[in-house]
C-alpha cells in the first residue's frame, strides 16, 4: 500500500489556488483556467485514490473529467469570445446585466 | 255571519265569500294600480292625457266603493263582512298565504275616505301640478300610493296589509322626494323611509310572531284563536304592531320625519296626512282590535303613546312659522286624538275611526287650502309674509275657515263631534289622559288660530312682486267639496251610526255611566277652546306680526320650533352612536381584519425586497455562495460521519 499523502495534499493545495483565481479575478480566461486547475485537482484525487484502492475506479472517473472538461472548454471560450467581441472586455464584473 | 268571544266583546272575523257587486272589490285596488303601471310604464308618450287618466280612475275606484257602500248597507247587520279570495299569493310548508281582500264596515269607511279624499286631491293636483314638467310621473305615484293604501286596508291577511304597507313607504318616499333636485326634499324622502323601516321591523317581527303561534296570517283565524295565545304573547304582539304604528302615523318616538316630508308637493302632503299613509297606524290598532282587547299592558302604552303624540304635535304646532309644518304638527297631534281613542278599547275604537274620517276631511282641506294660499304667494311658505290674504283669495280664505272651525271643535262642525267623543272617553277611562287631552283641544284652538290670523288677517307683510290671485277653479271646488264635508262630517254620528255600523267590527262596548255626564264633557272642551283661541287673539291678532321670527324667545318657543328637539334626541341616541360604530368598524376592518389577512404576504413581500439583492448580477459571488454551499455540505457529511 503506497502513501498517496503527498498527492491529496498536492490535489488540496491546487483546488485551492484554483478556488481563490475564480473568487478573486476579473479576467475571464483566467477565471477559466483556474476553473480548469480546480478540475485537473480532483483528477489528480481521483487518480491517488485509485491507486490507494488498488482499483480503476477513479481512473475511469479522470477520464469522464476530462473529456467533460475538454466540452466545456469549447463551449465557454466561445462565449468568452462572444462577449468580448460585443462589449470589448473580458471582465466577468462587467458582464453583470442578468440581477434584481 | 259574526260571533264573539266568550268574555270579551271582540268579534271574530268570519265573513261570508262575495257576490254582487262584491265580486268587483279587486278592480277597486286595480284601477289605481293599473294607472301607476300605464303612466309609469308609458313615459312621455302618455304625457299629455296622463293626469287626465290618473285623476280619472281613483275617481271609478270611488264609483265601485261608493255602490259596494250602499250596497253593504243593504245587508243584515250581522252579514256584512266579504271576502273575496282572488287566488294564492304563495305556499311554503304550513304558510298558505292567499290575496284575500275583505270587505267589512271598516275597511268599506276606509275605501270611501280614500278613493273620495284621494280623487279630490288628483283633481286639485291637475291645477296644482299644472306647470311642472313632470306632472305625468307625479300622477303616476299618487296612484301607486292609493292603490298601495286600499291594498292595506283591504287585505284579509297581516301579509297582504305589509304588502299595502310596504307600498305606501314606497309611494311616500318617491312623492316625498319629487322635487329630487332640492337636496332638502331627497334628505327627507330618505329620512321618511328610514324612519318608517323601524316601524316596519316591528311590523314584520309581528308578522312572524302571528305565524309562530297562529300557523296563519289571516285575520279570520286568528281572531278566533286569539283566546288561546299567552297574554305574553298577545302583549308582545300588541307592542310590535304598535311601533309599527308609530312608525306610519308619526307617533312619538318616530314622528320626527313627518315635519320633514313637507318637502313635497303640497297635494303630496295633504294626501299623506288626511286620507292615507298617517292613518294606516290607526286602521292597523283598530284592525288588530282582538290583540289588543287581550292585552291591556300594550293598550296601556298606546295611550302613553298617543298622549305624549298629542301635546308633542301640537306643541310644534304652536311654534313654526312655515304654514305647512304647523299642519303637520297638528296632524301629529290629532293622529294622536285617534291612537288615544284607539288605545282605550272597545269604548273607543268607533271614535277613533270617525275622528280619522273628519279630520281626513278638514285636514286634506286646509293642506289643500295651504297649497293654494301658497300658489298665490309664488310658492312662499313663510306665514310672516302672508297677512290679510283674505281678500286676495276669498275661496280659499272660506274653506279653509270651514277646516279651522272644524279642527278646533267649533260646536256644530264635524271635528266637534268626534273629539268631543274622545275626551268623553278618555276622562272616562282615566282623568289625567282627559285632561291631557282637553289641554291638547285648547292648544288646538290655539295654534290653529294663530294660524288663521298670520296668514289671513292682519296687515300685508307681502314679499315684494308678489300679487296673490284666487287659484283656478280645478283646484277651489274640491276645496269646497272638503269644505262641506268637514262642516257636514258630525251627520255619521246621528243616533251612534257609526258606532253602530262599526260593531261588528270593533265590538259593542258595555253601557256603563260616565263620572261626567256628556254635556258637562261638552261644555268644559267648548270653554278651553275658547281659551286658547282668545290667547291666540291676544298674543298675535291683536299685536303687529314681526317679518323676520324674533329670536329673543322663551325656551317653549325654541323648542317648538326645534320640534320640541325630536331630531336633536334621534341624532344623540341613534344616529351619531350609529355613524361612531360605523367609522369604528370601518377603522377594525381597515387595521385589524386586513392587517391580519394582509399581513403574511406582505411581510414576505418585504423579505422578498430584501433577498433579491442578492442576485446582484456578479459571477464571482455566485462562485463564493456555491463555495459556501459545498462546503456547508461536507461539514455537514462530516458532522453526520462523525457521528
Amino acid at each position: 500500500m503506497d502513501d498517496v499523502t503527498p498527492y491529496v495534499v498536492l490535489s488540496g493545495i491546487l483546488f485551492t489556488i484554483g478556488c481563490v483565481g475564480v473568487l478573486t479575478r476579473r479576467n475571464a480566461i483566467v477565471v477559466f483556467m483556474s476553473v480548469e486547475l480546480m478540475l485537473n485537482a480532483s483528477n489528480l484525487a481521483l487518480v491517488a485514490f485509485a491507486k490507494q484502492h488498488g482499483n480503476l475506479d477513479g481512473q475511469i472517473a479522470a477520464f469522464f473529467v476530462m473529456v467533460v472538461a475538454a466540452a466545456e472548454v469549447v463551449v465557454g471560450l466561445a462565449i468568452i469570445m462572444t462577449i468580448f467581441r460585443t462589449r470589448r472586455s473580458a471582465s466577468v464584473d462587467d458582464a453583470s446585466l442578468l440581477k434584481y | 255571519m259574526y260571533a264573539f268571544h266568550e268574555g270579551g266583546g271582540i268579534p271574530v272575523v268570519d265573513p261570508s265569500s262575495a257576490d254582487g257587486v262584491f265580486s268587483l272589490l279587486w278592480l277597486v285596488v286595480a284601477l289605481p294600480l293599473a294607472g301607476a303601471a300605464i303612466l309609469l310604464i308609458g313615459g312621455k308618450y302618455t304625457d299629455r292625457w296622463g293626469h287626465l287618466l290618473g285623476a280619472a280612475l281613483p275617481i271609478g275606484s270611488f264609483a265601485l266603493s261608493l255602490a259596494m257602500f250602499v250596497s253593504l248597507l243593504g245587508r243584515e247587520e250581522d252579514d256584512r263582512q266579504v271576502v273575496q279570495e282572488l287566488y294564492t299569493w304563495f305556499q311554503t310548508g304550513h304558510l298558505d298565504v292567499g290575496m284575500d281582500l275583505l270587505y267589512d264596515p271598516l275597511s268599506a269607511l276606509f275605501l270611501l275616505l280614500i278613493t273620495g279624499v284621494g280623487s279630490l286631491i288628483h283633481v286639485y293636483s291637475i291645477g296644482y301640478m299644472a306647470h311642472d314638467p313632470r306632472r305625468r310621473r307625479f300622477f303616476g305615484y299618487l296612484n301607486l300610493f292609493v292603490a298601495a293604501m286600499l291594498m292595506l286596508v283591504l287585505s284579509e291577511n297581516y301579509l297582504g296589509l305589509f304588502l299595502g304597507w310596504e307600498g305606501v313607504g314606497l309611494a311616500s318616499y318617491l312623492l316625498i322626494g319629487f322635487w329630487q333636485h332640492k337636496p332638502s326634499a331627497a334628505a327627507a324622502a330618505k329620512k321618511a323611509f328610514v324612519i318608517n323601516r323601524v316601524g316596519d321591523m316591528g311590523m314584520s317581527l309581528a308578522i312572524m310572531l302571528f305565524f309562530i303561534t297562529f300557523g296563519s296570517t289571516s285575520f279570520a283565524v286568528i281572531s278566533a284563536g286569539a283566546g288561546e295565545a299567552s297574554q305574553t304573547t298577545m302583549t308582545i304582539l300588541g307592542l310590535l304592531l304598535l311601533l309599527g304604528a308609530c312608525g306610519k302615523s308619526a307617533q312619538f318616538p318616530l314622528q320626527a320625519w313627518l315635519l320633514d316630508a313637507m318637502e313635497g308637493p303640497t297635494p303630496v302632503s295633504a294626501l299623506i296626512h288626511a286620507a292615507t299613509m298617517v292613518t294606516a297606524g290607526v286602521y292597523l290598532v283598530v284592525r288588530s282590535n282582538f290583540v289588543f282587547e287581550l292585552a291591556p299592558d300594550a293598550q296601556t302604552v298606546v295611550v302613553i303613546v298617543a298622549v305624549i303624540s298629542l301635546l308633542w304635535g301640537a306643541w310644534i304646532g304652536c311654534a313654526k312659522d312655515d304654514i305647512k309644518k304647523a299642519l303637520a304638527g297638528s296632524t301629529m297631534s290629532q293622529i294622536g286624538y285617534m291612537m288615544l281613542g284607539a288605545g282605550l278599547g272597545v269604548a273607543g275604537y268607533a271614535f277613533a275611526i270617525f275622528h280619522l274620517l273628519t279630520h281626513g276631511f278638514f285636514k286634506a282641506n286646509m293642506f289643500l287650502g295651504a297649497g293654494s294660499v301658497m300658489h298665490g304667494m309664488n310658492d312662499d311658505v313663510d306665514m310672516r309674509h302672508y297677512g290679510a290674504v283674505r281678500k286676495a283669495m276669498p275661496v280659499t280664505y272660506l274653506t279653509f275657515a270651514m277646516g279651522y272651525l272644524a279642527i278646533i271643535g267649533f260646536p256644530g262642525f264635524s271635528g266637534f263631534w268626534s273629539k268631543d267623543k274622545i275626551i268623553e272617553t278618555a276622562l272616562a277611562d282615566n282623568w289625567i289622559v282627559g285632561l291631557c287631552a282637553l289641554l291638547g283641544a285648547g292648544i288646538t284652538g290655539f295654534y290653529m288660530t294663530r294660524l288663521m290670523l298670520m296668514t289671513f288677517f292682519g296687515e300685508k307683510r307681502w314679499e315684494r312682486d308678489v300679487h296673490p290671485h284666487e287659484s283656478p277653479s280645478v283646484m277651489t271646488i274640491p276645496l269646497i267639496v272638503l269644505a262641506a264635508l268637514s262642516v257636514l262630517g258630525g251627520v255619521m254620528l246621528a243616533g251612534d251610526w257609526i258606532v253602530d255600523f262599526l260593531s261588528p267590527v270593533t265590538g259593542v262596548a258595555p253601557h256603563e255611566d260616565p263620572p261626567l255626564p256628556a254635556i258637562a264633557v261638552t261644555v268644559i272642551a267648548v270653554c278651553v277652546v275658547a281659551i286658547g283661541v282668545a290667547l291666540a287673539w291676544f298674543l298675535v291678532g291683536k299685536r303687529e306680526v314681526p317679518r323676520v321670527a324674533p329670536q329673543e324667545v322663551s325656551f317653549v318657543t325654541r323648542a317648538g320650533r326645534e320640534e320640541v328637539y325630536g331630531n336633536v334626541i334621534n341624532d344623540t341616541l341613534v344616529v351619531n352612536p350609529g355613524r361612531h360604530l360605523t367609522s369604528a368598524l370601518l377603522t377594525t376592518d381597515k387595521y385589524v381584519v386586513d392587517g391580519v389577512l394582509t399581513g403574511g404576504p406582505v411581510t414576505i413581500g418585504v423579505a422578498a425586497q430584501v433577498g433579491r439583492r442578492v442576485q446582484n448580477g456578479f459571477v464571482r459571488s455566485y462562485a463564493l455562495s456555491i463555495l459556501g454551499g459545498a462546503l456547508l455540505v461536507a461539514l455537514a457529511l462530516l458532522a453526520v460521519n462523525a457521528v
